[in-house]
């Protein structure tokens, strides 16, 4: 066995680590170390994780070192990675799982992070807020076991807006995250840890969560790769929700193809999730045909309404590099349109009354009868005005206010019914929309990373950020942020893909080859290798 | 104002919502085991055992349709004569309470699975009215609060309160008539029936224990009055939980009496929950209740629009049990019961013990006879009801045992009636008890001739008597031979035996 730095694992993508994995060159435990000395040396300032798992991260390493050093467990080959299922977890205390020709999963022994967004069996799960401080849930969110069953070591849970409430990170309870390029920066929100961790190489995958962009905006300032898949491939049970018809939760990663094994580890069936679908997964696969078969013929459309062209609040540089990448695609061979989703400007109205609505009923549930921060009153009811009080944020606040009001008798009709129609108006543009191409192409968002405090007087500023990333929520079909190159302040900006539902592999297909021509991004600024 | 003088100067217009909990073996949402489906699990005792992050209202838990639950209902909708809505749709009823898990409940709101039936209820003595339905929808149950140090168990003045989540997500179907009119002074009893109607309902579909003493069926009276023939609606009150037959009847008979005092003293009647107290037979005010309540319905964004498609409904309608009704009628006709006999028989509370009898092998009269006399009798010192008697005391099999000793002759109505306070008493089934005892009629021709040669000798005048065709004359006779033979003789064929013996 070769002696490997960790500088040098931790630039690995999770494809490559894989590799290694499989040919021996490298343990997981080494990996899962390598990981953790970077956290530990760079995270005090990046402050992507609100809590980290260093001793479940390795134990999980060392069973998966274990399986295959002394019980001789093979490894899944990575191809089988759309078709592998647990059969079958090693023992007890041990979470790891074998499908049932006794193989490993191919990612066996990688490690990744996850939002603490989601629901972690005794791990502390806060979904950004005091009033969760604290709580550490009795049960595993569905992605989670099946992340375990991988035997995927959890390095910890990262940070994020409160309850997934922001675009920028700074309305965690837990402190600000950085951009890895510039620490005076925004790490993109809610997901911003997530994105910051991947993006500093604290991790070689995360788990993110998007209701309005949250994968996707932080990947397109952090200079990542995150899908939001169709909604229902990947299982809700057990994300704290947000707006439980808007939310999913899908992976970021340092490539296309990175993201692909990731979602192919966690999308499912799941009986759990009413709203969960059957998809095939063959992300992986597709990334991979689209990696070795490139562009010519792809039939993308240019989204006239979101070119960065004609609408307030898109930088001129993010315009200009977005204008590239499509000349990019053109000389690569793909056939190019223009294609109008007339709708897409009711979008972030229709978004803004249905998410705070959905988010009113969801969050009614912290009032500290029986979980999580209790701040005692003399009755009941006043008990729970102390606690959502004190212990909810501001954005919180607005949010359940706004969605309060929407649903009050008298205005569900003008508000929320109505939002619901413009709803089906934009999955029907959409819909057109696939009739002519296989794939949409706009900017992931409006500019690159803004800096902190910019827009946090500005609740309407800070929510057109989302104006790119809000279309594909509302219809529920799969959306990409790639990184599309450099903008304004030589910070990164990201190009969005989206396709029809169902149809992810499409994304990750044109993914994976438009990655192939566009400039490789340097590492982030602010990040050195160990 | 008494009752009489209400109902003479108002007509009450009332309406009912019945909650029912359905015994599927899991919740409305979730795995976790439903308390309604065994009353007397040994969990129950043990709070918050019953739950799951679902039925706890966990961050990121979601709920997932009890197919069992949905079933249930489409039964109840066919068996109430409603519609079965292709598509229906659950909403959350945005509320805060610390025993509702998501501070909302998930009830179906404007799209029920069941809409426009109708009910027949039969009153006591025959007379029928319909009581439309409105709607029968399926929700979730909440859990229970318990207050402690307060009065009464009432949060007002409590130190503190315990929340138990085992009832919380247990499926509900909740049926709602449209307002009821035209019932006049028997409005109480039309009320009444209603709810028996559909306790029995619920038990002949076996959806629910439909034990109204347990809250299995929990029911809301909603009523106004009119004055009379001036086709203006009253404001209403709505009396919650009143969890009797007799509770309803004396509920709305309250009502009526306190709205008609409130009129006719000009005062006017709050729109507002009351609640019932069994032990001064009165309703209070509860909170106050406007129209404006604001729940903030919208639909359950976690569950999908229900289908139900037509294959289904038929499917479970091919395999609905007979109605309480249709039953009565087919029983009154197999079993030659005049209607004041049914009406009696149904009243009593004796139908199911007599069939259960009937199909033990006895006669249809003779099942009759002994449910609705000496047992009849026997329920009211004990006070248990007929149905709690044939679990407990004397099953319908002993009963049919009984009656068929007596057919065969074996022994007597005097006997009988021993042999059955033995059963009572335990002593065992009614074969075993008449041999360990001794107690067979004497059917023995031979020793009743030596006690009727026996008597004639005493009474030699009775001898000629009856020769000569004085039937009466017998009676000394019998008692004679009944005396000696201590009570267990065939009386009949002793009657036979002295006629034959008299004519020599």
């Amino acid at each position: 066995m070769k002696m490997n730095l960790a500088a040098d694992l931790i630039k690995c993508t999770a494809y490559e680590l894989a590799e290694k994995l499989a040919s021996g060159q490298v343990r997981a435990r080494e990996i899962v170390d390598a990981y953790l000395a970077q956290i530990e040396k760079l995270d005090d300032k990046l402050n992507a994780y609100i809590v980290t798992t260093p001793e479940s991260a390795r134990l999980v390493a060392d069973h998966v070192d274990l399986a295959v050093e002394k019980f001789e467990l093979k490894r899944a080959a990575l191809e089988e990675v759309g078709t592998w299922k647990a059969t079958k977890v090693l023992g007890e205390n041990c979470s790891v799982a074998v499908d049932d020709k006794g193989e490993l999963h191919p990612l066996a022994g990688i490690p990744v992070a996850v939002k603490d967004v989601v629901v972690t069996k005794g791990i502390q799960t806060t979904a950004g807020s005091k009033i969760l401080e604290d709580w550490i849930p009795p049960y595993d969110a569905t992605l989670v076991k099946k992340l375990k069953y991988a035997g995927m070591p959890i390095l910890g849970k990262t940070n994020m807006d409160e309850f997934a409430m922001g675009s920028s990170t700074e309305h965690s309870a837990y402190g600000d995250t950085r951009n890895p390029w510039d620490f005076e920066r925004i790490p993109g929100g809610s997901g911003g840890g997530s994105a910051a961790a991947v993006g500093a190489f604290e991790a070689p995958l995360a788990i993110g969560t998007d209701t309005g962009g949250s994968i996707r905006q932080p990947a397109a300032v952090t200079g990542t790769v995150g899908v939001k898949p169709t909604y229902g491939a990947v299982s809700r049970y057990g994300l704290v929700a947000l707006a439980s018809s808007l939310d999913q939760a899908g992976p970021v990663a340092k490539t296309v193809l990175d993201a692909a094994l990731l979602q192919d580890i966690i999308q499912d069936y799941d009986p759990h999730d009413s709203t969960s679908l059957a998809v095939a997964r063959t992300n992986t696969a597709s990334a991979l045909a689209g990696a070795r078969g490139g562009l010519e013929g792809a039939k993308i459309g240019v989204i006239k309404e979101l070119n960065g062209g004609d609408v307030e609040g898109f930088a001129p540089l993010v315009k200009k590099q977005f204008d590239e990448v499509v000349e990019k695609l053109k000389s690569a061979g793909a056939l190019i349109t223009e294609v109008s989703l007339p709708h897409v400007e009711y979008a972030l109205g229709a978004y803004y009354l249905i998410m705070p609505s959905e988010a009113s009923s969801n969050l009614a549930k912290f009032d500290g009868v029986r979980y999580g921060q209790r701040v005692s009153g003399q009755t009941a009811e006043k008990m729970m005005c102390n606690t959502r009080g004190e212990k909810l944020g501001d954005e919180v606040k607005r949010r359940i206010i706004l969605g309060t009001y929407a649903l009050s008798s008298g205005y569900y009709d003008a508000y929320y019914a109505t939002a619901q129609k413009v709803r089906t108006l934009i999955i029907q543009d959409f819909e057109n929309a696939f009739k002519q191409v296989d794939v949409l192409i706009s900017p992931s968002t409006p500019t690159v990373a803004f800096k902190f405090g910019d827009k946090l007087a500005n609740p309407l500023a800070m929510y057109l950020n989302d104006i790119t990333t809000i279309p594909a929520n509302l219809a529920g079909i799969p959306g990409m942020s790639i990184p599309g190159g450099l903008a304004e302040d030589d910070l990164p900006m990201g190009i969005q893909l989206l396709s029809s539902a169902r149809n992810d592999g499409k994304l990750y297909e044109v993914g994976a080859a438009l990655e192939k021509v566009l400039p490789k991004l340097s590492v982030a600024r602010e990040v050195s290798l160990l | 104002m008494n009752y009489d003088a209400a109902i003479s100067k108002y007509d009450p217009v009332f309406g009912i919502e019945v909650h029912v909990e359905l015994t599927t073996r899991t919740k409305m949402f979730c795995p976790a085991p439903n308390p309604a489906f065994d009353n007397t699990a040994e969990n129950l005792k043990n709070p918050n055992t019953m739950t799951t992050p679902v039925s706890l209202g966990l961050p990121g838990a979601l709920p997932v349709l009890n197919r069992q639950a949905v079933e249930y209902a489409i039964m109840i909708g066919l068996a109430l004569n409603c519609e079965i809505a292709p598509v229906s749709v659950f909403s959350r009823k945005n509320y805060f309470y610390p025993d509702l898990t998501k501070n909302f409940q998930t009830s179906q709101y404007d799209l029920p699975t069941c809409i426009n039936g109708y009910l027949d209820v039969e009153l006591e003595d025959g007379e029928v009215f319909r009581v439309e339905i409105e709607r029968a929808h399926l929700e979730e149950d909440a859990g229970k609060n318990t207050h402690i140090g307060g009065e009464n168990g009432r949060i007002h003045g409590a130190d503190y309160s315990l929340v138990d989540y085992n009832r919380a997500g247990v499926p509900l179907v909740e049926i709602v008539t449209r307002p009821v009119f035209n019932t006049g002074k028997r409005a109480p009893e039309v009320a009444a029936a209603y709810v028996r109607s559909l306790r029995d309902i619920f038990k002949a579909l076996g959806v629910s224990r439909a034990q109204m003493e347990r809250g299995n069926v929990r029911a809301d009276v909603n009523l106004s009055l009119s004055p009379k023939s001036s086709g203006t609606l009253g404001t209403r009150t709505e009396t919650k939980n009143v969890n009797s037959f007799n509770a309803i009847a004396l509920a709305m008979q309250y009502e009526i009496t306190r709205q008609a005092d409130l009129l006719d003293a000009s005062k006017k009647i709050l729109q507002e929950t009351r609640h019932w107290h069994e032990d001064t037979k009165s309703t209070s005010a509860g909170r106050p209740k406007s129209d404006a309540d604001d729940y903030r319905y919208f639909p359950e964004p976690d569950l999908l629009p229900l289908k139900i498609d037509s294959a289904w409904v038929e499917r479970v309608r091919s395999m609905l049990p007979e109605m309480p009704a249709e039953r009565k009628k087919r029983l009154q006709a197999e079993y030659n019961y005049t209607d004041l006999e049914m009406r009696d028989v149904v009243n009593a509370g004796a139908l199911d013990v007599i069939e259960e009898t009937v199909k033990a092998g006895a006669s249809t009269s003779g099942a009759r006879k002994w449910w609705m006399t000496s047992l009849a009798n026997y329920a009211s010192t004990s006070s248990l009801t007929l149905d709690e008697i044939a679990q407990r005391v004397i099953t319908p099999q002993q009963v049919a045992e009984l009656q068929a000793l007596i057919d065969f002759g074996e022994i007597n109505d005097k006997i009988a009636r021993t042999v059955l306070d033995a059963v009572i008493a335990h002593e065992g089934n009614p074969k075993e008890i008449v041999k360990k005892r001794g107690l067979k009629v004497v059917s023995d021709d031979s020793a009743l001739i030596a006690a009727i040669q026996d008597a004639f000798a005493r009474l030699p005048n009775a001898k000629e008597d009856i020769a000569n065709g004085n039937a009466g004359a017998a009676g000394p006779i019998i008692g004679m031979v009944m005396k000696a033979t201590k009570g267990q003789a065939n009386g009949s064929r002793v009657r036979e035996l002295i006629l034959q013996k008299a004519a020599k």
